[in-house]
């Protein structure tokens, strides 16, 4: 029996030791100071990095981030506070299909609303697309953190003839501040690992870039664009990418478990 | 209503309740015997009831010590409450007219070696008398009767009244022959034993109107007003 | 002292949608005293005191008829805030709720923080903590998490919090029935205390709780109340057959 699950702990852990193994040693030999810090050179040249495209990709997050935020945790909160109620019921629903919507048709929607009217790609339209492919998993696990905090806490703060608002908003929010931290995130990682939506709606961009509305490049188009491109330098330069995004993913979630780590005295 | 939710301690209580009826029951035997015993100048009955007496200590022991542990145990309220107070003072106005039951016996064991006085018939009523008042109180107890306590109060006042004309007759006995005075006065003692049963007895009932209405008549001329 | 109660039930029913919890009660709790209020589980005892700081209504589907009245006013009058009412009814529940992300102090203080009573406020917190007979225990620790208190300590510490707003009148829902035996004793030890300055009402399930504690005993039974009165005569000479079968155990 322990021989059977040792087994199956070695079946799970072959393909991620894999990838790893994989992008860690045919990028580690691209990876240098100006890969971080410079533009792409044309074809043909050598060196050059794909500064442009790691900011384009924090900047199309962190939009991401400002538009998506409000609405995931809010929902969140509502659905946790208020979820038994019809409108409860009806989010809920919308949260579970948006969940299951793959993300290129969620690029092709952006793009119809964002990209097509104003006849040009934009560094927003990709932030919206993002947006809302984090915008139903922050709302579940939102919910899932609120409702954790225990009833006896909202009570107690009624008690003390604190309104329902305020009660929400000082005392459970604070309160489930970690596990909405961790869910906020896991949905950067996400977003950050995201390239369908971003081919129909930010495209590209061989420079930088930090206007909304224009085109802007991202990690994981970028490491498309080499991956399938027909030059060798690209092709290294592909791999060096993929392990600088697995390197922003894993800090992340290093960073959601430091933040998260038990702080408090024991009970 | 059906009994405590507990049926051990159900249980405590009617072994509590039983005891006490055995004692009671032995009382009265006791009583009886010791009386017979001076009117019939009977003086085996008069030992047996000295040796009966170890009985009743015995039963006052083993009520005192139930009735303790109840209160440590059951935290018993109400009705409950009431009636383990009653035992613990009840069972001591038993175990001393058991007592006098065996002074009574005493004087008969006496005065059965001498000729006797005369007959007794008042003090055969006054015997009468205090057995009646006494199953009454008991018979109140088992049946939480207010009706038949107050009546066992009242009927005091006859005893009272027939011990003092007892007395009266007894002086004057004395008084006529000074060879009477061994004798009367022994029959005075027998008279004064069962008056003070008597009032053992009204302890009992006064005791039994608290069990039941909850409220202590006791002493009512010298509580604060 | 006066003689008007503090708190009046005057033909109160509750209702948790269409089951009705109480039943026209009509109860008096009598100012600077303590009042139990006892009965089996379900017979609405909770649900009593939780109307007093309008909790009960929070429930979804909850509603009330009839009227409370705290000294002479009826809480339930259209105008009546239940927000501004729960800072002159306090309520301290059966599982101490400290707030986690706040340290002692800032617990104690936070009825009076989130409300916006402006600082500083050590000086009320020590109060609080010294009427909650919990100021010696933690004077050298204001600022650790309230977490690391013990069961009792942070129950006491909850009832600071809820006396830090001052309120008139302190309800306290089973407010031992998660501690030991001496934690408990401590907590009623502290109610004899507060009792000079603050209205109690406490619900118990613990009838010698309610015995040692309280003045007044209240017993609830199937959203009714079948009979109040002072604490000796409720347990050695009730009026009602069902309250003598309950605390004598015939039931419940």
């Amino acid at each position: 029996m322990t021989a059977l699950c040792g087994l199956a702990v070695l079946a799970a852990i072959v393909p991620l030791v894999s990838v790893l193994w994989l992008v860690v040693s045919n990028g580690a030999k691209g990876l240098s100071l100006d890969f971080f810090t410079q533009l792409p050179v044309p074809v043909g040249e050598s060196g050059g990095g794909i500064g442009n495209a790691i900011v384009g990709t924090l900047y199309m997050v962190a939009l991401a981030c400002v538009m998506g935020l409000p609405l995931g945790i809010g929902a969140g909160v509502f659905l946790a506070e208020r979820g038994d109620t019809r409108l409860g019921g009806v989010i809920r629903f919308t949260a579970e299909v948006l969940a299951g919507v793959p993300s290129i048709i969620v690029g092709i929607v952006a793009y119809g609303l964002l990209v097509a009217p104003f006849k040009h790609y934009s560094a927003l339209a990709g932030a919206a697309a993002l947006a809302f492919l984090m915008l139903p998993g922050l709302a579940r696990a939102t919910e899932e953190m609120v409702r954790l905090v225990p009833n006896g806490l909202r009570e107690g703060s009624l008690a003390l003839g604190l309104p329902a608002w305020k009660t929400t908003l000082r005392v459970i929010i604070p309160t489930a501040r970690n596990g909405i931290l961790t869910a906020v995130l896991l949905g950067v990682a996400r977003a950050a690992g995201e390239t369908a939506p971003l081919l129909f709606t930010s495209l590209g961009n061989p420079y930088w870039n930090f206007r909304p509305d224009q085109p802007t490049a991202s990690l994981t188009v970028q490491i498309f664009t080499y991956a399938t491109g027909p030059y060798e330098d690209w092709h290294q330069k592909a791999w060096t990418a993929a392990l600088v995004l697995l390197m922003l993913v894993g800090a992340t979630s290093l960073t959601a478990r430091f933040l998260t780590r038990n702080r408090r005295a024991r009970a | 209503m059906a009994g405590h939710t507990d049926k051990t301690y159900e249980a405590e209580l009617k072994a509590l309740r039983e005891k006490l009826l055995a004692m009671g029951g032995k009382v009265e035997a006791a009583i009886a015997s010791s009386v017979r015993a001076v009117i019939e100048r009977n003086s085996t009955m008069a030992e047996g009831v000295k040796a009966a007496d170890r009985e009743i200590n015995r039963l006052e022991v083993e009520i005192d010590d139930a009735c303790r542990r109840l209160l440590a145990l059951r935290q018993p309220a109400a009705s409950d409450l009431r009636f383990i107070a009653t035992a613990l003072k009840i069972v001591t106005d038993l175990e001393r007219v058991g007592d006098l039951a065996v002074n009574i016996a005493d004087r008969a064991s006496d005065l059965n070696q001498v000729p006797p006085l005369r007959p007794f018939h008042d003090l055969a009523k006054l015997a009468d008398l205090t057995q009646a008042q006494l199953k009454g109180a008991l018979d109140a107890f088992v049946e939480s009767d207010v009706v038949k306590a107050e009546a066992v109060l009242k009927g005091d006042d006859l005893i009272d009244a027939l011990y003092l004309k007892l007395f009266n007759e007894l002086l004057a006995l004395m008084m006529e022959d000074s060879k009477n005075i061994r004798r009367a006065t022994s029959v005075m003692f027998v008279a004064k034993h069962l008056e003070r049963a008597g009032d053992h007895v009204t302890n009992v009932a006064e005791m039994v109107i608290y069990m039941v209405r909850g409220t202590d008549i006791r002493h009512p001329r010298s509580r604060a007003v | 002292m006066s003689d008007a109660p503090k708190v009046a039930a005057k033909g109160l029913n509750a209702f948790f949608g269409k089951t009705q919890a109480l039943k026209d009660v009509n109860l008096d709790v009598p100012a600077r005293a303590v009042l139990a209020v006892i009965g089996p589980s379900g017979c609405g005892k909770s649900t009593f005191v939780r109307c007093i700081n309008r909790m009960h209504e929070l429930t979804p589907g909850a509603t009330t008829s009839g009227s409370i009245l705290l000294d002479g006013g009826d809480i339930f009058a259209p105008d009546l805030d239940p927000v501004e009412l729960r800072r002159r009814v306090g309520m301290v529940f059966q599982r101490p709720n400290p707030f986690p992300t706040l340290t002692i102090a800032e617990n104690v203080a936070a009825g009076l923080a989130l409300n916006g009573v402006p600082g500083p406020y050590q000086e009320r917190v020590e109060k609080s903590l010294r009427q909650a007979a919990l100021w010696e225990e933690v004077k050298d620790r204001l600022s650790a998490s309230a977490l690391s208190l013990s069961g009792g300590q942070q129950q006491r510490l909850c009832i600071a919090r809820a006396l830090a707003v001052e309120p008139e009148v302190l309800l306290m829902d089973e407010p031992a029935s998660a501690l030991d035996p001496i934690a408990t004793a401590r907590i009623e030890e502290l109610i004899h205390e507060l009792k000079e300055r603050y209205t109690i009402v406490i619900v118990t399930h613990n009838m010698q709780q309610a015995a040692r504690v309280a003045d007044r005993t209240a017993f609830f039974y199937m959203g009714q109340l079948v009979e109040c009165g002072p604490t000796e005569q409720i347990f050695t000479n009730p009026r009602e057959s069902r309250t003598e079968d309950y605390v004598t155990g015939k039931f419940g």
